[in-house]
């Protein structure tokens, strides 16, 4: 599945995007978020408040516990800021 | 009739008159128009601010402003909305973003043009990066954003 990085999370994770696979153990947003923090430094850095961390799964906004089985893209990013 | 509804993300700037009379062209069942322009300022507390960029989530930020739109359509009878946002570099006294929204009578229009802001406010994926003497960072969301939209919710 694609992940996408935006604002200061990408800055942190270094990459705007990348294609993962995460593993089956790996369910919901927040435990991806735990295994994407695993993969280096910068990524822990990134999740390293999870709680401030915002997701979003094809295109719509979905809480910590939303399963990302069957997702094509999924985007991590702070709380928002427009308007 | 059925409801003009325009969404645009641009970095261009747009023209508020010019917006109006494409949403009220030809129609003659307006009687309603109240306009919203949100604006970049110079300043914020004491901190000068020389621009701010504005970053988004492409694709999602005009679904999320779409599924906006028809919630404040099925709210509220409104003739026509009309929502752009800008992106990319903005200096102090340009605008940001636009919501306008046309109705038969005020009443919609305006509680419409307030509902979309707070919306917009607290969940469009834009993200503004601010530029100033100290340097240069990321604003905070704030939490009455968040208020703002939750008041909307239906008890």
């Amino acid at each position: 599945m694609k992940v996408k990085y935006f604002a200061w999370v990408r800055e942190r994770v270094g990459k705007a995007e990348e294609t993962i696979e995460p593993p089956p153990g790996v369910q919901t947003v927040e435990d991806l978020m735990a295994w994407l923090a695993k993969r280096g430094e910068t990524y822990a850095h990134a999740f390293e408040t999870p709680r401030v961390i915002r997701a979003a799964i094809d295109h719509a906004h979905v809480k910590p516990n939303a399963v990302i089985a069957g997702a094509r893209e999924i985007a991590f990013f702070p709380p928002m800021t427009g308007g | 009739m059925t409801a003009n509804v325009t969404i645009r993300i641009q970095e261009a700037d747009f023209d508020v008159a010019r917006e109006i009379s494409a949403l009220t062209k030809g129609r003659t069942d307006i009687g309603a128009v109240v306009s919203f322009s949100g604006i970049c300022r110079g300043s914020e507390g004491s901190e000068r601010i020389a621009a701010l960029t504005l970053e988004h989530y492409p694709g999602m930020a005009e679904a999320e402003i779409a599924r906006h739109a028809d919630t404040a359509m099925s709210r509220w009878p409104l003739s026509g909305v009309s929502i752009i946002h800008r992106v990319g570099r903005i200096t102090p006294g340009e605008n940001i973003v636009l919501v306008l929204t046309a109705s038969e009578h005020r009443q919609a229009a305006f509680q419409a043009a307030e509902f979309l802001m707070d919306y917009l406010k607290a969940n469009a994926p834009f993200w503004k990066r601010e530029e100033s003497p100290g340097g240069t960072s990321w604003v905070d969301a704030r939490h009455h954003d968040d208020d703002a939209a939750a008041r909307w919710t239906k008890s």
